[in-house]
């Protein structure tokens, strides 16, 4: 019979204890992650790109029913529930009555001295009193909403977009306090039985999670102007605002143009031309 | 006397630490269902990640594709297999359910079996669903 030591038993029970933690190490090593490793993710090629996407909205060029028909187009598109819409009771039964209060909007309408509250001049000419102000999110360069995030739901894209990823949002609300503007919207209830025909493009939003304008990322992204631009009749003008070859800075260049609430030094990225 | 109690008791253990077993065998288990693939996708017969893959990392997949979409704006998914995708889970052709037409063969066959309700649909919508 052979002799066995303890010493030579533990040497082998060693060398076998190694060789089994290996294997696992070498096969996760060796394995290429699910398969996605070689994967590419790359843009459309058609998309839009900008250093910092702005706006210009020609407050010349908007009326009532103009301001109506973007808004129209910007809601629709992005199944923006409308609390005046009628619910259709056998598919959303015992849906309780409606809070006004409680409305979502991506852009609205606003009288200038709500808009513009540091502008308020004493003599402020006749035609700004009556003119319908598109106000919405300012994507602004030092948005505060974005600091104010915990979960980072709301952050700043590369191109200066501040977009919201509503997987990530918790509903703190923290962003609406944090917004100077109240370009954002809280989901008080579910947003469906508001939404008369839903968009197949874009998806709805569930309780719970604040939405704003999200400048039609979406669109940008297959080299399409964004629903506002595109309702509105020349009025308003989406663009790079660091090139200054751009179609924006070139009316910015040429008009006296303003926008909301400078002073707090958030930056805004929609301009006013007046 | 002692021993006696000992081994019906050992019984009784036996018994009751199997009885998923019996359970099973009592009753009739049904077998997992397999998703059906139909129109689009059962002509493409190439997915994004091969099936096994699929099957067992889509939500992982899912989860990097909106990171992908949302955060740095990249929509196209070249697969290893040399496939292009649209980064989607419902909207346009080349999406989830652009190919995989019927979300209910698809998706809730095996999500009904397996007991999970992940919340895709209280905001993506199904194209097909929408009259």
């Amino acid at each position: 019979m052979m002799e066995k030591s303890r010493r030579s038993f533990l040497k082998v029970a060693g060398i076998a204890a190694i060789g089994l933690g290996a294997a696992p190490a070498i096969n996760f090593a060796a394995s290429d992650s699910h398969g996605a490793a070689h994967a590419v993710k790359s843009k459309n090629k058609e998309a839009l790109s900008a250093h910092r996407w702005g706006m210009v909205i020609d407050t010349n060029k908007l009326n009532e029913e103009v301001a109506e028909q973007i808004k129209e187009a910007c809601h629709k598109a992005h199944n923006v529930p409308n609390f005046d819409h009628e619910v259709d009771e056998e598919k959303y039964p015992k849906t309780r009555p409606v809070n006004h209060k409680q409305e979502i909007k991506w852009i609205w309408e606003e009288h200038f001295h709500y808009a513009f509250p540091d502008k308020e001049d004493e003599f402020l000419a006749e035609k700004y009193h009556d003119l319908p102000f598109l106000v919405t999110c300012n994507h602004c360069k030092n948005a505060p909403c974005t600091q104010a995030c915990p979960t980072q739901a709301t952050f700043k894209r590369e191109d200066g977009i501040v977009l919201m990823d509503y997987h990530r949002c918790i509903g703190c609300r923290f962003c609406m306090a944090a917004c100077p503007f109240g370009a954002r919207s809280f989901n008080f209830r579910d947003p469906r039985p508001f939404i008369e025909e839903t968009a197949p493009d874009f998806p709805t939003r569930s309780k719970g999670v604040v939405e704003k304008c999200n400048l039609c990322a979406e669109r940008l992204a297959k080299g399409e102007q964004p629903h506002c631009v595109e309702a509105s009749e020349g009025a308003i003008v989406v663009g790079d605002l660091e090139d200054s070859d751009s179609d924006i800075r070139h009316i910015l260049d040429e008009h006296y143009t303003i926008r909301r609430k400078q002073a707090l030094g958030t930056e805004p990225s929609v301009y006013y031309v007046m | 006397m002692n021993k006696n109690m000992i081994i019906t008791g050992l019984v009784i253990f036996v018994l009751a630490v199997l009885s998923p077993f019996w359970f099973n065998m009592i009753s009739d288990t049904q077998a997992a269902p397999e998703p059906e693939l139909v129109g689009k996708a059962k002509a493409e017969k190439k997915c994004v990640l091969d099936k096994y893959d699929m099957r067992a990392n889509h939500m992982s997949l899912l989860d990097e594709w909106r990171d992908s979409v949302v955060r740095d704006a990249d929509r196209i998914y070249k697969g290893a297999n040399g496939h292009s995708f649209n980064m989607s889970l419902s909207t346009g052709e080349n999406s989830c359910l652009g190919c995989h037409e019927d979300k209910a063969k698809f998706c809730d066959a095996c999500h009904t079996y397996a007991s999970v309700s992940p919340y895709c649909w209280e905001c993506h919508t199904n194209p097909k669903e929408i009259e």
